[in-house]
This record gives C-alpha cells, structure tokens and sequence, in this order.
C-alpha cells in the first residue's frame, strides 16, 4: 500500500508574542515546526505501516527551509521524501496549492493520502478536500480513527455533536484530526540517517504537468487585502485586595450590570 | 469571466436530523445586512430530504427566497451529493457571493465546492462588509470584504475575490448576530430537483454515534464561567459550576484544560474551539492567550481573577481580581445563594 502523507512547514503560533506597546507581531525568533495535525496524520501513517506493510511517502511544498520537517519525517520513519519548491508556486492561496499538490500526486502511486485538518498559520482546512477535489477522490474530513479492511478504508468523521463511522473504497483522501495519533518521537539512529543518507527529492515547476493559470499569484483567485492586529479593547478597573474585598467588589459590578 | 453576470446572495443552510442550525440563521441575518447594501436579494439554500417545510422559518431573519433541493440522497449529510446539489445551484443560477458556516459540515463542504466551480474560499471569517475592490477608486466593483484572524489569532487579515465569482466564505458560529427582521415578508419557495444524486454516493455510513451532553451548549449561555489552568485540578470545574449555577450560566474552558483531559472538547472556548459573546464571561485562571481572547474577546462583560497582575486576559477585561480564583469564586458563589434567599424571603 502506498500512502502519501501532505504536511506543511509553520511557525509555531503559540510561541507568537504581540508587543504590547506597539501591536505588532514579534516574528523573531519563532520557532518552525510541523503542523500539528500533520504530524498526526504522518504517525497514522507510520502505524499502518507497522501494522500492515506501506510505503509512505512525506511530501510538503515550501520554500526550501521547509526541507526541515521532510527530514524530521524520515527520522520518524517515512520512506521517502519530496519537496515541492519553486518560486512559480509563490503566493498561492488554497486552491492554487491544492492544484500544485494535486499535479504532484498524479505522477505518484497513491492508495491512501493524508493531510491534516488544517494548519496552525492559515487555520483554513481547505487545501485537503481541495487536493480531494482537483484529482476527483472521496474524502473523509475531521478523521479520528481509522482502519484497513482489504480494499476499503473505515474512518470515524467527527462532527459538533456526533461522530459517523465512514466506510470507502480506496484510494480516498483523509483531513486528520490531532486525535488521530499521537506523533513519536524521532530515534537517534533515525536522526542520524535522516541528516546523513536521508534523500530529500525536489520537484520544481518543470516536474509536474498543470496549467500556470492555476498556480500561483495568478492562479490564485483569492488576494490579502490587508492584514492587521487586532485592537484590544481598553483596559477595565483591576483590583489588587483580599478576598473578601475582592467578591464585594465584584458582588458590587454584577449589581451596576444588572446581572444580579 | 464578466463578474457583472452575478448576482444575489445564498446562504447554505445547514440542517441535522430536519433542525436547522443555529449559525444558518446568524448567517441569514448577516447576509441581509450585505445583500441591502448592494440591493439584492438574499436566498436560503436548503439541502436534504423531507425538509421543505423548514423554509418557513428562514423568511423571519429576512430571506427573500428559498431554494430547497430535497432528494432522498441528502437525507445524512455526505461530502459527494452535497457537494453536486450546492455545485448544480451556483452554476444555474450564480450568484455573487455565497456564505456557509464554519462548521464540520461548510468546512468539507465549502472547499469542495470552490474547488468544483473554480472560484475563491475564505475560511473562518469574523468579519463581512461591502466596499469597493479599490477603496480609493468608486468606479471599483463593490465586493464582499472578508476579515479572518490568521497567524493563530495572532493578526486579522481582510481578503478579497476580485475577479472570480462567487466570492464564497465560511464564517465562524456565534459571530455574527442573529436577529429577526421588522415586518418579515413571506419567502418563495423554489424546488431545485437534482437529476440522479443518489449515483453520487461514494461512501457507506456504517454508524451515527450522536454524543450527548447534559450542559448547556457554551455558544446559547448567557453568562459563562471558565476554567484555566490556575484552577489547579480538574475536580475544581466544580467549584466554577456552582458559581454558574447561582448565575444561571453554565462553564466553559480554556484549551490547556481540555488538552490536558480535564473537560470535554465541546467546552472549549477559543481559536480552535468555539467562539462566544455571552453577557458575561468569567475567567478563572485563564492567562488569556491570544488564541483563547480570539474566541471570547467580543463578550458584554469580561471578568478576569488571575493570580497573576500581568496576564494578559486583564488586557480585555472590563473587571479585574489579582488572586487565586479558587480563594474568590467560592466567597462569591456563597454570597450569591445568600443574596438569593434573601431574596425568596
């Protein structure tokens, strides 16, 4: 079986700082990391692998830092690995993504792909039914379990308020949730080889057949207009006193407010 | 493409088991706001089997037409035959924009869809307004401006579709604001028949687990009482639910507390959880990480105990404690009951 596992290169959004005085971003010194929701579904991957025998393959497009994560997917265990970098493919939104993704995947052999729900940057979880959409494949969003039987996948789908037990025929196109699995650790022989034979694949605009209309800035329909931080809103009256100071004066606010 | 040849604005309404979800009206109300703006109608897509005679419902937060597909194949919903309805719609009758909820269902949805007709998607938006493409340019189109949190909530990012159509968006439950029309019209009511949607089932739902929870749902609360970190154990979602309850409200989480197995996911209130603007908010413990303000900053009232002076939740709050929550919320709930039966008496 051959699985092919789509991940993204993000900057650690929890690590991200807001200067207080001025609003700003404080960029410097985020750590990049793979999505969250990737790294459980490359360890979905590695565990059918365990289970049942698979090639699985990490594949991520980015600039070329972003070999980064391809490596800490062949520490992990993946088989093979690819890159997808080149500056045609700059400026993409989610569908002009999923259509370069999608074009890479036609030349390789799939049984099973999976992306995780959405990414920590751009929070869309759209590029993995897309990538669904552009090669004409079933996909299962929101995953939480799966299994093999044969030639048919079954996977718990989470919704709000309930959970579908899905069953299709492969090959289908999963969105891993982080639940799905909880991502192992690199082994230190694994690192080793990673960093020292590990071959990292790079495919460039040349290496996959698809319409420039559809990629990048141009095959984009969708353009940032502006982006910007957020005003917090004024900073109300705090009090710094014991306890029973404290419930009076908020006993006092719920009063004024009408809550009580 | 003439971007002109489009025109009117679809809502897709969202239905489970024939209800209707909330976020379908918020976005039925929000969309009448635009469709004024550029004098449209707004139209309810309504997909699923035997659902016809919710429509009724729609025209009370001013839609001006419904258009139902009901067909025994999208009685569940299922990625395919949803995806199909919605796509034979928008191409017959295309229209300007089309808004869903961001939820489990408008997030597979939505993208397949984009993805069929070859247009732009914007997730997740907080925000919707009509201007001009070009701000400084009034001979611009008027387009739908869509504002989103990205960067983890970190940053706002407003997008556009200049030159696809429909301009389509996912828009996050419990923003905007549902509310009902002055003198409400009746809505037409248009059949939209899809020819052999059933051809289009591709999977097999072997099962429907449907999770039950006794609490009451976070987004309908109007007072919240919410759990960080500094609560110190998961036994002291107690201690919160008392106050909750002497207020009439019900508690909610920060993520950390949800990771960490404390409470179940569907009190999560954040970035990655659910978005609320209840009266009131109290927040016990809870630092105020930018992912967690993202999901309750828009709140009436916004109270903060934190043992900590420079958590930045006391940046949003309209009342501020400095100490242990678990000291204050207990003293507080017992003069609440004191105060209550003072009250009966």
């Amino acid at each position: 079986m051959n699985i092919i596992v789509c991940a993204k290169q993000v900057p650690n959004t929890q690590e991200v700082k807001l200067d207080q005085t001025t609003g700003r971003l404080m960029r410097e010194g985020v750590p990049s990391i793979m999505n969250p929701d990737d790294k459980a579904g490359l360890e979905a991957a590695l565990q059918l692998k365990d289970k049942c025998g698979a090639k699985v393959t990490l594949l991520t497009m980015g600039p070329p830092q972003a070999v980064e994560i391809l490596r800490e997917g062949l520490a992990m265990g993946a088989d093979e690995v690819l890159l997808l970098s080149d500056k045609a493919f700059g400026g993409s939104d989610t569908l002009a993504t999923s259509s370069i993704i999608a074009a890479a995947i036609r030349k390789m052999d799939y049984d099973l792909i999976i992306t995780g729900r959405q990414a920590i940057d751009g929070d869309t979880a759209q590029v993995g039914p897309q990538i669904a959409e552009h090669l004409g494949l079933v996909n299962i969003s929101y995953a939480e379990e799966l299994e093999i039987a044969d030639d048919h996948i079954i996977v718990k789908r989470q919704y709000e308020d309930r959970y579908h037990k899905i069953k299709a025929k492969l090959p289908v196109v999963i969105t891993a949730l982080a639940e799905l699995a909880t991502p192992r650790y690199m082994t230190p022989g694994g690192i080793f080889d990673a960093y020292r034979t590990g071959q990292v694949t790079t495919w460039g605009r040349a290496d996959i057949e698809v319409d420039d209309a559809k990629i990048g800035l141009t095959g984009s329909p969708t353009r940032v207009f502006r982006s910007f931080t957020k005003d917090l809103k004024g900073k109300g009256q705090i009090v710094n006193v014991d306890t029973n100071e404290s419930v009076e004066f908020l006993l006092e606010k719920f009063h004024e407010k009408f809550i009580i | 493409m003439n971007t002109a040849d489009y025109k009117g604005l679809f809502v897709f309404i969202q239905q489970v088991d024939k209800k209707i979800s909330s976020v379908s009206y918020e976005l039925v109300s929000e969309g009448r706001l635009l469709a004024d703006e550029l004098g449209y109608q707004v139209t309810a897509v309504l997909l699923g089997h035997g659902v016809t005679e919710l429509s009724s419902r729609l025209a009370k937060y001013g839609a001006d037409r419904v258009i139902v597909v009901d067909d025994p194949a999208l009685e569940t919903y299922q990625t395919e035959p949803y995806t199909r309805a919605l796509t034979e719609v928008v191409l017959a009758k295309k229209p300007d924009i089309v808004l869903f909820g961001a939820t489990a269902i408008g997030r597979d949805l939505a993208p397949r869809v984009s993805g069929r007709v070859e247009t732009g998607l914007t997730a997740d938006c907080t925000k919707l307004r009509i201007d001009y493409a070009d701000p400084k340019d009034t001979s611009s189109d008027r387009i739908l401006h869509m504002t989103r949190p990205a960067f983890g909530g970190n940053i706002m990012a407003t997008i556009l579709c200049p030159n696809h159509r429909p301009q389509m968006a996912t828009v996050r439950p419990g923003v905007m604001q549902r509310t009902a029309v002055d003198n409400p019209k009746e809505a037409e009511i248009e059949a939209f028949p899809v020819a052999g949607l059933d051809e289009s089932i591709n999977i097999d739902i072997l099962e429907i687990v449907k999770k039950t929870s006794a609490k009451m749902d976070i987004q309908d609360a109007k007072i919240l009482v919410s759990g960080g970190r500094g609560i110190g154990a998961p036994e002291n979602f107690k201690v919160l639910e008392e106050l909750a309850n002497a207020l009439g409200g019900t508690i909610s989480s920060s993520r950390a507390n949800v990771d960490a197995g404390w409470i179940e996911k569907d009190r999560q209130v954040g970035q990655t959880g659910k978005t609320v603007r209840p009266d009131m908010y109290i927040a016990c413990g809870i630092s105020g990480a930018i992912q967690h303000l993202a999901g309750m900053e828009e709140s009436e009232i916004i109270v903060a105990i934190n043992k900590d002076p420079s958590a930045p939740i006391f940046e949003v709050a309209d009342y501020g404690v400095v100490g242990d929550c678990m000291k204050v919320v207990p003293r507080l709930t017992e003069e609440l009951k004191k105060l209550a039966a003072e009250k009966v008496n």
